[in-house]
C-alpha cells in the first residue's frame, strides 16, 4: 500500500509529559495521591480523590506493569483510515494492580474471543515509535 | 408542542446539514401551526446555534448549544421547558440535522482531548468499539448467551417496528434472527445488526406555552419530567460499563411527573446499539441490573408485544444521521397524539423518551403525555 494514512498520534500536554517519557523508558508511571492513596488514571493536574490540595497532593509512582483483562472488543470494521491495515485487531480496558483502567490493545494471540478470557494476567508491551511517542499495549502474562 | 422531520431521510446527498436543520424547523412549526418569525429561543447540537439561527434568518433572544452527543436534543427539552417557566422565551425551536452518511465537510475532533491522547492512538475510535467493549463486559457479568439472545430480540423486534413505518431505512427489509447472526461482525460482539444506521436527516421540535399551544393545528404533548446528565467522556473512564447515567434521569423524570413504570405506554429508548436499549432499561428502571435479557425475551417489544419500544423503527432501522436523540421525542409526541399510522399505539397516553449520548456518557430522559 502506497502512502497509507496515518494513525492518529497523542499529542501529550503538560501534565502527561512524564507518562509518556516514561513510556519511552518502558517504564509505567502513574499519579498517586498522597493523602488518601489512590492511583489516577489519566494524569491531571490535582487528584479525583483528594481535590483541594492540588499539584501539591499528587506524585508520581512507577507501576508494577502487572494487569488483568477487564473488557475488549475484536474490531472488523477499521474506524479511521489509519487502522485498515489492522483489522481484525483486539481493543482493551485492562486494569493494573494499582487499581486503574487503562484503555489498549491486546497483541501477540489470535484475534478471536477464544483467545481471551476477561480476568486473563497481562504484562506490558511497549511499541516504539520513532518518530513519536510509545504506546502501552498488553500481551498475555 | 410541534414535531417535524425534514422531507427526506437516508441517502441524501443533495441537502446539506443546514439544509436537513431549516427543512424540519419548518415543518416542525408548520406542524405546531407556527412561524420561523414566531421563534425566540433556538437549541441545537452538533452545530453552533449561531450557525443555524443565521441560516435560519432568526435573531432567537435566548440560546443553547447544549452538546453532549445524541442525547442532547432531549436535554435541550427540559431546557426549553425551564426557560419557558422563567419567562425567557415563548417559543422554543430545537433543531437537528446532521449528513452522517453524505457530508462532504465532517466536524474534526478535538485533537487535545484526553480521549485523543489516551484511546485514539490504540484504534479506540467511534461507537460501536466503545460500546462493543461495554457489551462484553455486560456479557461477562450477566450470561454471554442470554446477554447474545436479548441483543438478537432487539435487533429483531425493531426492525419489525420498521416495517411498519414508510419513512425508516427498513421499511421494506424484513428482518430474522437467521439475519441477524449471519450478518458481519463490526467489533465483536456486535453484528452489524446490532449497529444503527448511519443516514442523513434532520428533525426539530417546537415547545410553546400552555396557551399558544391551543393553536396547534394536530394537537399537543404535555411534557410532564425531565432530567439530565453525563458521568464520563471516553469509554475507558466510565464507572461502570453496564450503569449509565439513566440511572438518575430515569427516576428524576418519572418522580417529577409523578408516574410509575407501569403507567408507561411507550418507551422510545435511544438504540445506537442493541446493548444500549438493552442496558437503558435496567438503568431506567423497568428491570433490576441484569434482568434485561429476561424483560425484552420473546419479542416483548415487537408490535403486539405487551411492551412496546422503538415504535419508529429506532436508530437500529428507521434513521440514524449521528445524534438521533431528538427522534425519540418526535416518535413519542407522535403517538401520544395518535398520529404514527399503521404503527399507533391503542391508547398511548404517557411516553418516556430516552437519549443516551457520546459513548455510554450523557442521557437525558422525558416523560410525555396526552394534553
Amino acid at each position: 500500500m502506497t502512502n497509507p494514512t496515518p494513525k492518529p498520534q497523542p499529542i501529550p500536554q503538560p501534565e502527561s509529559d512524564h507518562y509518556w517519557e516514561g513510556l519511552k523508558n518502558e517504564e509505567i508511571w502513574l499519579q498517586r495521591s498522597k493523602a488518601t492513596g489512590k492511583f489516577q488514571f489519566y494524569p491531571r493536574n490535582f487528584s479525583i480523590s483528594d481535590p483541594e490540595t492540588g499539584e501539591d497532593g499528587i506524585e508520581w509512582v512507577q507501576a508494577s506493569g502487572n494487569a488483568e483483562l477487564f473488557t475488549f472488543a475484536i474490531v472488523h470494521v477499521a474506524p479511521h483510515m489509519g487502522f485498515v491495515g489492522d483489522v481484525p485487531y483486539i481493543t482493551a480496558l485492562v486494569q493494573l494492580e494499582e487499581d486503574v483502567i487503562v484503555p489498549t490493545n491486546i497483541v501477540g494471540v489470535t484475534p478471536e474471543p477464544e483467545s481471551l478470557q476477561i480476568g486473563m494476567a497481562l504484562k506490558p508491551v511497549f511499541e516504539h515509535d520513532p518518530d513519536g511517542q510509545t504506546l502501552l499495549k498488553f500481551t498475555p502474562a | 408542542m410541534g414535531v417535524g422531520e425534514s422531507n427526506k431521510l437516508g441517502k441524501v446527498p443533495e441537502k446539506s446539514p443546514l439544509a436537513h436543520h431549516s427543512e424540519a424547523a419548518i415543518n416542525a412549526l408548520d406542524d405546531a401551526g407556527l412561524e420561523l418569525s414566531d421563534v425566540d429561543a433556538l437549541f441545537t447540537a452538533g452545530w453552533s446555534t449561531l450557525d443555524v439561527a443565521e441560516y435560519l434568518g432568526i435573531q432567537p433572544r435566548y440560546t443553547d448549544s447544549t452538546s453532549v452527543g445524541g442525547s442532547s436534543f432531549v436535554i435541550h427539552v427540559a431546557h426549553a421547558l425551564a426557560a419557558i417557566a422563567a419567562g425567557y422565551c415563548e417559543v422554543a425551536l430545537i433543531t437537528h440535522g446532521q449528513s452522517g452518511r453524505s457530508d462532504r465537510a465532517p466536524i474534526p475532533r478535538n485533537p487535545g482531548t484526553p480521549m485523543a491522547q489516551y484511546e485514539v492512538p490504540y484504534g479506540i475510535i467511534g461507537p460501536p468499539v466503545s460500546y462493543a467493549m461495554a457489551a462484553r463486559r455486560y456479557m461477562h457479568q450477566y450470561g454471554e448467551d442470554r446477554t447474545r439472545q436479548a441483543m438478537a430480540e432487539i435487533a429483531v423486534s425493531t426492525r419489525k417496528w420498521a416495517n411498519l413505518n414508510p419513512m425508516a431505512y427498513f421499511y421494506d427489509k424484513p428482518t430474522t434472527f437467521d439475519d441477524y447472526h449471519n450478518s458481519k461482525w463490526v467489533a465483536w460482539p456486535f453484528h452489524l445488526l446490532d449497529c444503527c444506521l448511519v443516514t442523513d436527516a434532520g428533525a426539530a421540535i417546537v415547545i410553546t406555552t400552555p396557551e399558544r399551544a391551543r393553536n396547534a393545528k394536530n394537537g399537543s404533548v404535555k411534557i410532564l419530567g425531565a432530567g439530565e446528565g453525563h458521568d464520563h467522556s471516553g469509554i475507558s473512564q466510565m464507572p461502570d460499563l453496564t450503569s449509565a447515567f439513566g440511572r438518575h434521569t430515569g427516576p428524576q423524570a418519572l418522580e417529577m411527573a409523578g408516574v410509575s413504570h407501569s403507567d408507561l405506554d411507550l418507551a422510545m429508548i435511544y438504540d445506537s446499539f442493541t446493548y444500549t436499549a438493552l442496558v437503558s432499561l435496567e438503568n431506567l428502571g423497568f428491570c433490576e441490573p441484569g434482568e434485561g435479557p429476561d424483560f425484552v425475551a420473546s419479542q416483548r417489544t415487537a408490535p403486539g408485544g405487551d411492551f412496546p419500544m422503538n415504535t419508529n423503527g429506532g436508530g437500529l432501522s428507521y434513521t440514524h444521521p449521528g445524534m438521533y436523540g431528538i427522534f425519540t421525542v418526535v416518535e413519542a409526541a407522535r403517538q401520544l397524539r395518535g398520529q404514527a399510522g399503521e404503527r399507533q399505539l391503542e391508547d398511548c397516553n404517557l411516553a418516556v423518551a430516552h437519549g443516551t449520548g457520546g459513548l455510554l456518557s450523557s442521557t437525558g430522559t422525558v416523560v410525555l403525555g396526552t394534553d
